[in-house]
């Protein structure tokens, strides 16, 4: 196994918007972690799967329609059931403030709202991934 | 001595020095596309190629307009796009815009409607009525345009690989107001290329897709002839990176795709294009914006004559609608959008837009709320009948920045277009990934050029403040989910089930012999089949759509 940081980028839901996760995806790979792209319209479900498969360390969501609340906390419960909360949830996109400490008690670790320069969520993932090996 | 040789000694002598004493704000100044801004700029259209690549308003090349007054005869159609929720909301909505002076109507569906999923189906989970109305049978749109007379307004679907089943949704309710179809006005979007490059709302394969597309061409020409039954979408494009040359270049090779379609389906050029319309970007760089539009209109116009040998001057006619950009939306001091939006204005009506929606302030946040839409439309009013903009025709022409961008853009993408061609056009070239890619590499240069400083966004990377997060933000309610499932039960109660069933069978034989599919979904969408029927019916005929993934 490499030591690389594997990280997935995930489009949850029906939303096409996917100019901020490949940004997402393309920095995190600059920045030396191992990304996989799932491309648009995943289900909860299969995004947990992927996630297990590819034995990620970090999974990160992108969502800009609103469906914030159903979906993000859904991926992090099946990734509990599926035994796998080890795994780092993050999520991005257009999700109003008043959200977010929902999604935070929901076991979402951070959630990057437009304009969060790339250093913030690279720094996010290296700090909190480590945290976990140790 | 020419202009040409005393400018070569101006810049030698007066601006080569006053930049030896004093650099420039920047090393150098660039387009969105990467060409070198110059200092200042000379004449450059000759005489004698003046009418050639600029023409007159309302004649070909059409650079300078497609009508001969413009503004002077009419200002441009403000149209705000809305939707959310329940239909009874958005007809609110509606009602309410049209009582500000709004003079069209532009429906924003939801995203599970925009693919063709009933609201009880799985992948509706918590989708339904966010970004736009919850559309699952003929009721809902009987309630959405309740009061709202239908042979008295123009209106706007942002629909695509649905388009052919909310059309026929419009033209039911229409026909029980009391309208025929060929009184109706509007347009759907139904561009489906630009969903595979960058919107994301496709469900079928690109070629059954192409096909429904053209069957929506020949129906509309012969039913609902004052329909624009193609909004050829260059402003997705634009929001998912892509700099104003791609955005120019992209729309109109994707227009040449659905010419060509039509043309091998067996119409007549000059019967439905007339009908194709477009539909742009406003963005923050004023003078390039300007000088984008007038290049596409240059640019269709030969497209249309020279390779498709359209005769009829409508044909050759690039009609638009603008957006202002909602990527140039920040979510830092929105306030500040306003200003933007007003700048993106300018850019689409100094541009000979036909028609605009204007952003509002809170849209990086959330779906904007009636007051931040009102100050949306009161931008529009003021730039329209207080600014003098529209006074007189095209009133940059001749600006020597503005013709050498217009000049720049319109060589640039037409270099585009022949490289589309090469890869054996644009189908092609979506099905290779080429599109995306190009688009994907400008916004990653744009984001980072943001991230070292070297883009300047206002309140984002500079000017920075704190800031108490923003209250008043419209939220949909999680519950419309469930009352929309309980009405398509309703519905499925109420309806005859029998004369369903035989319906959608008719639209799969359409389906598998290539018979037009539009009179078949008219009848179903009237014996209230639901958009997820239909929608699946056809699934189960011409297979999914699967993503190739791009980084």
């Amino acid at each position: 196994m490499s030591s690389k940081i594997r990280v997935l980028i995930a489009k949850p839901g029906l939303d096409g918007h996917d100019r901020g996760a490949k940004f997402v995806a393309r920095a995190l790979r600059d920045a030396g972690m191992e990304v996989i792209y799932t491309g648009l319209r995943q289900t909860p479900e299969s995004i947990a799967n992927t996630a297990i498969q590819e034995d990620v360390d970090a999974v990160g969501m992108s969502i800009l329609s609103g469906a914030h609340n159903t979906l993000l906390p859904k991926v992090v419960q099946l990734l509990k059931e599926k035994g796998a909360d080890n795994i780092l949830v993050f999520g991005g996109g257009v999700i109003p403030e008043s959200d977010i400490p929902y999604l935070k008690e929901h076991g979402v670790k951070a959630v990057f709202t437009p304009g969060t320069p790339s250093e913030e969520f690279v720094s996010f993932i290296k700090e909190n991934v480590k945290k976990n090996e140790s | 001595m020419t202009i040409k040789d005393r400018f070569g000694k101006w810049r030698e002598e007066i601006y080569g020095k006053a930049v030896a004493r004093f650099p420039e704000r920047k090393k150098e100044f660039k387009t969105s596309y990467g060409e070198t801004v110059e200092p200042v700029y000379i004449p450059s259209c000759e005489e004698e190629t003046y009418l050639e690549t600029r023409g007159f308003p309302g004649l070909y090349p059409y650079t300078r307009g497609v009508q001969p007054t413009m503004y002077r005869g009419r200002l441009w159609t403000m149209r705000q796009y809305a939707g959310f929720g329940t239909a009874e909301e958005s007809n609110k909505r509606y009602k309410y815009l049209l009582e500000n002076g709004q003079t069209g109507l532009s429906v924003a569906f939801d995203l599970p409607t925009q693919i063709g999923y009933d609201s009880d189906h799985p992948m509706s989970d918590g989708e339904v009525g966010k970004v736009g109305v919850a559309i699952d049978s003929l009721k809902d749109m009987e309630i959405l345009f309740d009061g709202i007379p239908l042979g008295n307004v123009s209106t706007s679907m942002t629909i695509n690989s649905t388009a052919s089943v909310l059309l026929a949704m419009y033209i039911a309710v229409a026909e029980k107001q009391g309208f025929s179809a060929d009184k109706l006005n509007g347009t759907i979007q139904n561009d489906i290329l630009k969903e595979y490059i960058a919107r994301g709302t496709y469900r079928f394969p690109p070629k059954p897709s192409m096909r429904l597309i053209t069957d929506i061409f020949e129906f509309c020409a012969n039913h609902v002839p004052k329909w624009n039954t193609i909004s050829i979408s260059g402003y997705h494009i634009r929001e998912a990176g892509s700099n104003a040359v791609q955005e120019v270049a992209f729309t109109l090779a994707d227009g040449i795709a659905y010419v060509d379609a039509a043309i091998k389906a067996g119409l007549d050029v000059d019967v439905f294009a007339p009908r194709l319309s477009f539909f742009f970007n406003a963005h923050n760089n004023l003078l390039e914006e300007v000088a984008k539009f007038r290049a596409a209109r240059r640019l269709w116009s030969e497209i249309m004559k020279d390779r498709f040998n359209a005769e009829n001057p409508k044909s050759q006619m690039l009609r638009f609608h603008t957006q202002t950009a909602g990527c140039t939306l920040t979510a830092q001091q929105p306030d500040n959008n306003i200003v933007r939006v007003a700048i993106q204005t300018l850019a689409a009506t100094l541009g000979g837009t036909q028609s605009l929606h204007t952003n509002s302030r809170d849209e990086a946040l959330a779906l904007p709320t009636e007051e931040s839409v009102r100050v949306a439309l009161r931008t529009q009013q003021i730039i329209g009948h207080e600014s003098g903009i529209a006074d007189t025709v095209d009133p940059l022409a001749g600006s020597y920045y503005v013709e050498s961008l217009t000049d720049s853009i319109y060589e640039k993408a037409k270099k585009y277009i022949a490289k589309i061609d090469e890869l054996g056009g644009m189908v092609e070239a979506i099905e290779k990934g080429f599109v995306q890619q190009e688009v994907q590499d400008s916004a990653y240069h744009y984001q980072m050029a943001v991230e070292n400083g070297d883009e300047v966004v206002v309140g984002v990377n500079k000017f920075q403040m704190k800031e108490t997060p923003p209250s008043n933000l419209l939220k949909v309610d999680p519950a419309i989910q469930a009352s929309q499932i309980k009405k398509i039960n309703e519905v499925k109660k109420e309806r005859d089930n029998d004369l369903v069933k035989r319906s959608l069978e008719d639209i799969r034989k359409a389906a598998q012999t290539g018979e037009n599919l539009m009179p078949q979904i008219v009848e179903a969408v009237k014996a209230y089949a639901t958009l997820g029927e239909i929608t699946g019916t056809m699934q189960e005929v011409f297979g999914e759509h699967k993503e190739s993934v791009v980084l």
